[in-house]
């Protein structure tokens, strides 16, 4: 079953062509991997992904549903799709446990003692369960993105994004941030994840996308990404991020 | 002259004038800091708006640009001549609320702007309108940014409503001033006016510091600050001039 698919995605800021056509399907259950060089488009695509930014021109199509010119009803859309962001983006006058029940509580109207009870269970899903009255400040970076990952779940969406989610972690903290990443893939999580720790796309991913100047210049299974006969230009960038 | 005494500075201080001026300082302050709130909070949303910003900024240069003390005036002499007639409490609150509210909006928007674009995108993506963003994640952390220059601004007031003796309000420094000018006891009957503004602003002071203390997210990690410490920061806090 096909949850998410996105047809000649175009999106200009100004006269910069940031996305120019893109492509892209994913299956239930899959995680997808975007790599490409920083200014490639896979940001941008992610947030027009879950209508955050809007396209000038394609469609977006979310478990079966046009969502492209959702306008009022995007709220409602991105209920069902988590988005994780480089810099985490807690609430920093919420606890950790508040941060995860906050959106439950106030979107979905969960009764507070049934969203507090989910949200500890949350945080001992990403390995915290300790952590729930600690403030965003009083936690490591790899701390705070396995919150912000448990605030997206709390919803409990069909589709969850990560933009960079360990670019601004210290080393020894991406390891943790990405063993709950590969954990959900397990679980069956449908994902897209922009990310260059291509030992996560090795043994996490599903498909791997190479974007270049707002295009997806090639798309392949994981074991052949990462395999030889891969086109010139992405071999190039998988030696240079290696190095 | 040359002559103190302790025993009418006191009876003074406890007669019923003065209570009532106190009264009348401490009610003023309050209504006038609570309409520069609102007016305040109104601009600095404002000044977001394209429609709106030209008239938030005419606002601010007109309010900003004039002294308080010839906004008082204007208001208690000029508006009876449009018919609009308001009690001298009224235009007080009115003059020293509406100037408040330009210095306001100064504070009002850089706690807005300093929750920044992160956590407002964060709340989007999980499904929350623009009015649950802003009520559950935007004020909340803004008011953390904004209660200590808002406490500052309360303190200013307190003494900023002194002038509101000119256009006949009976608040505690016409008191003081009646009571002397009837008397020549210049120095007992300021002095308890003093004396009251002193307990007034350092009770607030406290109230400031209990606030910021409940408010910071870790408070069962930080002491309550000291007193010398809460002094040095008010006084720090009193080169405005208007």
């Amino acid at each position: 079953m096909v949850v998410l698919e996105a047809r000649g995605l175009k999106k200009s800021f100004g006269v910069l062509e940031v996305l120019k056509g893109v492509d892209l399907t994913l299956a239930r259950g899959e995680c997808l991997v975007l790599v490409g060089p920083s200014g490639s488009g896979k940001s941008t695509l992610l947030r027009c992904l879950n209508l955050l930014e809007a396209v000038d021109s394609g469609r977006i199509l979310f478990a079966g549903e046009e969502i492209t010119n959702a306008g009022r009803r995007a709220p409602e859309i991105r209920r069902r799709i988590g988005m994780v962001f480089q810099n985490f983006e807690l609430f920093s006058h919420l606890s950790a446990l508040d941060n995860i029940a906050l959106a439950p509580r106030r979107v979905k109207k969960e009764p507070p003692a049934r969203a507090r009870a989910r949200a500890q269970a949350l945080l001992e899903k990403v390995h915290l369960p300790d952590k729930a009255d600690a403030f965003p400040d009083e936690l490591s970076g790899g701390q705070q993105q396995r919150v912000a990952i448990a605030r997206a779940l709390a919803m409990e969406p069909a589709l969850m994004l990560f933009d960079e989610p360990t670019s601004a972690l210290d080393p020894e903290t991406v390891g943790e941030v990405l063993q709950v990443m590969q954990e959900l893939s397990e679980e069956g999580m449908t994902s897209i994840v922009v990310t260059h720790e291509m030992g996560f796309a090795r043994r996490a991913a599903h498909r791997v996308m190479f974007m270049e100047a707002g295009e997806a210049i090639h798309e392949a299974c994981s074991a052949d990404f990462f395999g030889p006969g891969v086109p010139e230009r992405v071999a190039r960038f998988l030696g240079r991020i290696a190095a | 002259m040359g002559f103190v005494s302790p025993g009418l500075v006191l009876h003074y201080a406890l007669s019923r004038p003065f209570l009532d001026g106190a009264l009348m300082t401490l009610l003023i302050s309050i209504a006038a800091l609570a309409l520069g709130m609102l007016v305040g909070l109104a601009v600095a949303l404002a000044q977001k708006l394209r429609f709106l910003r030209l008239a938030a900024i005419f606002y601010l240069w007109l309010f900003r640009g004039t002294p308080v003390m010839f906004q008082l005036i204007f208001v208690f002499s000029v508006l009876p001549a449009f018919g609009i007639v308001l009690s001298g409490f009224t235009c007080a609150v009115l003059a020293l609320g509406l100037n408040e509210g330009a210095y306001m909006a100064e504070i009002m928007r850089s706690g807005l702007e300093a929750v920044g674009r992160g956590p407002v995108l964060a709340a989007r993506a999980l499904g929350m309108r623009e009015n649950q963003v802003m009520r559950h994640v935007v004020l909340p952390q803004a008011l953390r940014i904004v209660v200590p220059p808002i406490g500052n601004q309360f303190i200013g007031m307190l003494k900023l409503s002194a002038l509101v003796s000119v256009i006949a309000v009976p608040e505690l420094l016409l008191i003081a001033e009646r009571t002397a000018s009837a008397t020549f006891r210049y120095l007992e009957a300021l002095a308890a006016a003093g004396i009251y503004y002193l307990v007034l602003t350092t009770f607030f002071m406290l109230v400031q510091a209990v606030i910021e203390w409940r408010l910071s997210r870790r408070r069962r990690r930080i002491a309550f600050p000291a007193l010398t410490q809460l002094l040095l920061r008010a006084t720090a806090d009193t080169g405005r001039t208007r």
